[in-house]
């Protein structure tokens, strides 16, 4: 896989994506896959009683970070710079 | 200013954040048989600023709603006007819930009319809650305890200070916003005066005005502290011990206690590893619940980051205006963190992070 670009995109509440700031070669099918759960996390927490609106996963080298939107997500990709040894 | 008094005509008022539900039972309630007058809120908020300007006989209030949840209302309503009847209608079904609400004094508590027949149930119940005679007796503040005094006023966010009297001794607790700053009671200061005064048998106490000068002493949660206390009184008097003084032993403690310190921590479980899972769980309703969740989510997003190639997951959190939540793995099993919402996304994720440590250390 190669390197992660800077980005949003939204998907809609069925999973469509509406918009994109990614270039065109990051395939809509990872796009899918983030979003797919992105938003079982958001639904998850609303049936535990924990309606939660803004969500941030945190990796080695990448951030990401969602807004639940109706339904729907706004998901912002941010590839992190690991600290030099 | 706002109070309940007997009118000739009820007053009724409804708190939802379902405009629908708001609409409709808005309609339905005014055609009871004693015609009352039915005023509505969308928020906890709208709903205690109408209280304060309009004296009203009922209150119904749902549970799960945004910023201020119906138990803060419930709390904050109870203590302002004990004479007021508050019923609880609410999609929750659970049993804790249920038995929280009543005992913060709530006349009723209804799940939310599914059907012709239970609506009716409710409109009938709700006549009758209108109907009934005042009744005699205290209720709010007079009849708590001063531990229901020191959650109600953390509750309320409020600014206090507690003086307290047991016989020769006198202790006073400084509350800040909602948050237990310092405890004074002879020559002990901060939580050793806390622990002190709450383990007095007996005394009076009343409510002075905050004192925003007051240098904060205690870091500790307040719910972690009392909980602590709750914990240690209970072993005293199991023990036989009466009159020596609360000392807190970490062993006593569940595993979870020592976490509860770090600042803003609202509730904390813990999932052991596989294949027990062992669940824990400290200031959780539904446990069970938010388990399933919290190990869903972190697996999902473990696996994400396996296929996206960036790493093992360090962390997840999530934020609300009602509260935040933080989740991450460890040798030791998972772990969900609920913080209040009053820290900021960093200071969450800093956090967790130390907890993370004292977990796994």
């Amino acid at each position: 896989m190669g390197k992660l670009p800077s980005g949003a995109f939204a998907m809609d509440r069925d999973g469509k994506v509406v918009v994109s700031t990614l270039p065109q070669s990051f395939p809509e099918s990872q796009m899918r896959e983030i979003a797919d759960r992105v938003m079982a996390f958001f639904k998850g927490a609303q049936n535990a009683q924990m309606p939660l609106h803004e969500l941030n996963v945190y990796y080695p080298s990448l951030k990401v970070t969602a807004r639940n939107l109706r339904g729907g997500a706004l998901i912002f990709l941010s590839p992190q710079t690991l600290p030099k040894s | 200013m706002g109070s309940t008094v007997a009118t000739a005509r009820s007053k009724i008022l409804l708190v939802d954040d379902d405009q629908d539900f708001l609409e409709v039972y808005w309609e339905i309630l005014k055609r009871l048989p004693s015609g009352p007058e039915v005023h509505t809120a969308s928020s906890g908020a709208r709903a205690l600023a109408l209280l304060e300007s309009d004296p009203f006989n009922l209150l119904i209030v749902d549970l799960n709603m945004p910023k201020m949840d119906g138990l803060q209302v419930i709390a904050i309503a109870r203590r302002k006007y004990p004479q007021l009847k508050i019923v609880v209608w609410t999609c929750i079904a659970d049993e804790q819930f249920r038995a929280r609400a009543y005992g913060m004094g709530v006349d009723q508590y209804w799940q939310k009319p599914s059907s012709e027949q239970e609506r009716q149930h409710f409109l009938d119940s709700v006549e009758s809650v209108l109907q009934r005679e005042v009744q005699g007796g205290f209720r709010g503040v007079q009849s708590k305890s001063l531990v229901d005094l020191i959650q109600l006023e953390c509750l309320s966010q409020n600014s206090t200070t507690l003086r307290i009297k047991n016989g020769a001794l006198n202790g006073r607790i400084w509350i800040q916003a909602g948050e237990l700053i310092d405890a004074e009671a002879e020559d002990l200061k901060g939580e050793a005066a806390f622990r002190q005064i709450l383990g007095w048998k007996a005394g009076s106490f009343e409510l002075l005005p905050g004192d925003e000068n007051r240098p904060r002493a205690i870091f500790s949660a307040y719910q972690a502290l009392l909980l602590e206390i709750a914990q240690a009184m209970d072993e005293a008097s199991h023990a036989g011990v009466d009159g020596e003084p609360l000392q807190m032993s970490e062993d006593a403690a569940s595993p979870l206690m020592g976490l509860t310190r770090f600042n803003g921590v609202q509730f904390i479980l813990s999932v052991g590893p596989k294949p027990r899972c062992e669940i824990k769980s400290w200031g959780l309703e539904t446990p069970d619940h938010v388990s399933e969740w919290a190990q869903e989510s972190l697996k999902s997003f473990a696996d994400l980051g396996d296929w996206l190639q960036v790493g093992p997951l360090q962390q997840v959190t999530a934020m609300s205006p009602a509260s935040h939540v933080a989740l991450a793995e460890s040798v030791k099993g998972d772990l969900c963190v609920g913080f209040r919402s009053t820290l900021k996304s960093d200071e969450v994720r800093e956090t967790m992070r130390n907890i993370l440590a004292k977990w796994t250390s």
